[in-house]
């Protein structure tokens, strides 16, 4: 194969970006190669769950969905912890990490990629103020709590608490009630910002006309339904862990003799069975969709169906159709609709969800690099996994995982200021 | 109000070095220069494949390579051949190792022997930038590095590309790759910095039977021109509406 013989020529010192991890099958173009690999799938997976995660806080917080109450303050921190991310496996993929803010100075709006900056900035502002609006009174309750109280960090505290409040120390019900109603506007705001952040991410693969899988007008609608799937799962799986875990810090301190600690109830199943009410009316539009997308193209059967049926039916059938509608669709929609649901069986169902969507991101952008432009070869994706210079690390397994191991570790430090889970 | 002479000469310098500085920053160019970086609207540079002329001997690619600094070793090219061999069952194999780097001097296709007696046909297809009228990479460059001069050559700004590779993804053709030095988007330019003095490019300059040609279809006493005005020509991957601007005499239905 062509990657063995490159370096055998005395080439490894040369970073042909592409080379390392591609394999060639048949006849493909000489410069083809996966360009956009592993951070290229992480990159609408992350957008996705923002999106999905500020999609799922809104339906309270604008369509008074009382049902929802619980989980949408923690989906709303959680968009925020998600939101730096998703900027992340953009960062990692670029050759040029350092030029990326020249998409800020010279966008070129016939792009598709150019207006991200903008629309992400706008996203980021919305979710911030919303953020504000809802925990103004909590900035301002712990501004009173702590003043006064000596001690370096609780002086600490006080001091950020006070920044965070923005001098607005009103409390009376008139300005609580403007509050809500300022956040009521930015949450029905937001919802189509961020479907347009996410639906454009679809719009970027879907305008492509060169490449034969992704070029169909349906991409940003499916890439909308799948992202609000994967963001109500992540945002109901890490309720259960946190709730699950706080109920068992706790009755392990009760154990230890800590008389005073109250044992609490843990994840609640009837929050978790009404949020997946909603994940799986998404679920359903997103399958339809994919598969209207599939029977249209095998019907129209234009020129490139041949190479597209021989990598979606051969190639990549364990990856589409097992992994993808199966496994991530197909058995977590059965698992949810058995009647008698309990958390353990959500908790699964949610991690299959989880998965689903990210094989779909990677059946999309892996898949569509999978076969030549020239319909006559294919072309196979190696995931580098043991890092031996900075670009298989930062296209690799680990520089996957560094991506998806952020979010959380911001959760945690924004948890500390903006308390996300309050439990009675 | 009142201002002496004294204080008017004092605030005109301050002004001027104030206004002077910032201005100072920027470059100022000539229109001539402005001319020379944008190109001469009065020429549209084209080309001319004759692939019946072509033998295959990879010349051009060489050529190519050493000019526009190409690492030899890696299979990334700016310009390749690609060699069809037709079978009478209808079984086509195509190939292009290295961009047909170093000729197509041996009988096999990818380790297989291929027996001449089964042949139906056989020819050479050298390819390079389409150099489209509606080129597809530059409509998707997020920052505007890639751009396309007046007289219709698309170009890559190295110092403004960020490396995203969406040009990449977006050409039909797969011209485009990441310089492994630079490491930003890398094309062929029809050599830009050779046409512009007058002269050919290496891959034209270096094709020994003349199946490679460049042209200027503003002139129409162009012998490129004339040819491709006067007889049956075709070009690549219409079907995509990026205008391609290689043309190309004998291709055939199997060239992808």
């Amino acid at each position: 194969m062509a990657v063995e013989h490159i370096v055998a020529q005395g080439a490894e010192h040369l970073v042909v970006h592409g080379l390392e991890w591609t394999s060639k099958e048949l006849f493909t173009y000489p410069n083809e190669f996966i360009y956009w690999s592993i951070q290229i799938v992480m990159y609408p997976y992350m957008t996705g769950l923002v999106a999905g995660a500020f999609v799922l806080s809104s339906l309270y917080h604008v369509f008074g969905q009382q049902d929802l109450k619980t989980i949408a303050r923690f989906s709303l921190v959680f968009s925020l912890a998600l939101l730096p991310v998703a900027m992340m496996p953009l960062q990692f993929h670029l050759q040029q990490p350092l030029r990326g803010m020249n998409v800020m100075f010279t966008p070129h709006f016939t792009s598709a990629i150019a207006a991200f900056g903008i629309v992400f900035s706008t996203y980021a502002v919305i979710v911030l103020s919303e953020i504000w609006f809802v925990y103004r009174t909590f900035f301002v309750d712990q501004v009173q709590i702590l003043k006064g109280k000596q001690g370096a960090v609780d002086r600490f505290k006080y001091y950020l608490y006070m920044l965070l409040s923005l001098g607005a120390f009103d409390l009376s019900d008139k300005a609580i009630a403007l509050d809500k109603k300022a956040v009521k506007i930015l949450a029905g705001i937001g919802i189509p910002v961020a479907c347009f952040l996410h639906g454009y991410a679809g719009f970027i693969f879907g305008s492509v006309k060169a490449n034969a899988l992704w070029m169909s007008p349906l991409m940003p609608v499916i890439f909308i339904m799948s992202a609000v799937v994967s963001g109500i799962a992540l945002c109901m799986l890490t309720y259960i862990l946190i709730m699950e875990f706080k109920k068992w810090s706790a009755i392990i301190a009760k154990g230890k003799g800590d008389e005073s600690v109250l044992v609490i109830a843990g994840a609640e199943l009837d929050v978790i069975t009404k949020t997946s009410r909603y994940l799986l009316g998404f679920l359903v539009a997103a399958i339809s969709l994919e598969l209207l997308d599939l029977i249209f193209r095998g019907y129209t059967a234009m020129k490139s169906w041949d190479i597209l049926r021989s990598v979606m039916y051969g190639k990549d059938f364990i990856n589409i159709f097992v992994l993808q509608y199966t496994l991530g669709n197909l058995v977590p929609f059965i698992m949810l609709l058995i009647p008698g649901v309990t958390i353990r069986r959500t908790f699964f169902a949610l991690i299959l969800v989880l998965f689903g969507v990210f094989m779909m991101r990677w059946n999309v952008v892996i898949g569509g690099q999978a076969f030549s432009l020239s319909f006559a070869g294919y072309m196979h994706y190696h995931m580098p996994i043991i890092p031996h210079n900075m670009e298989t690390y930062k296209e690799g397994l680990f520089g996957a995982l560094t991506v998806l191991a952020t979010p959380f570790a911001l959760l945690w430090i924004i948890n500390k200021v903006t308390p996300a889970l309050e439990h009675k | 109000m009142n201002c002496s002479r004294r204080d008017f000469i004092k605030n005109t310098f301050k002004t001027t070095l104030a206004s002077a500085l910032p201005l100072s920053a920027f470059k100022m160019l000539s229109p001539a220069e402005v001319k020379a970086y944008t190109g001469d609207s009065s020429i549209r540079w084209v080309f001319l494949v004759d692939t019946q002329k072509c033998v295959g001997c990879g010349l051009c690619v060489k050529a190519c390579k050493h000019e526009n600094e190409i690492p030899y070793a890696p299979p990334i090219t700016r310009t390749w051949v690609e060699r069809y061999v037709l079978m009478k069952n209808g079984q086509a194999h195509i190939e292009s190792p290295y961009g047909g780097r170093d000729g197509y001097t041996d009988t096999k296709i990818r380790e297989n022997e291929i027996p001449p007696e089964q042949i139906a046909k056989g020819f050479f297809v050298p390819k390079l930038c389409n150099q489209c009228k509606k080129p597809a990479c530059v409509q998707v460059c997020p920052v505007g590095a890639t751009y396309q001069t007046l007289d219709g050559v698309v170009l890559v700004d190295r110092k403004w590309c960020i490396g995203c590779g969406y040009c990449i993804m977006a050409c039909p053709y797969g011209m485009r790759f990441f310089h492994p030095i630079h490491r930003v988007a890398e094309k062929c330019t029809f050599c830009y910095h050779r046409i512009k003095q007058g002269m050919k490019t290496a891959c034209v300059q270096n094709c020994p039977f003349g199946a490679r040609r460049i042209g200027n279809l503003k002139d129409p006493n162009d012998p490129v021109t004339k040819v491709i005005m006067t007889e049956r020509v075709s070009v690549l991957k219409d079907e995509y509406g990026t205008k391609p601007q290689v043309y190309y005499i004998g291709l055939d239905t199997n060239v992808r």
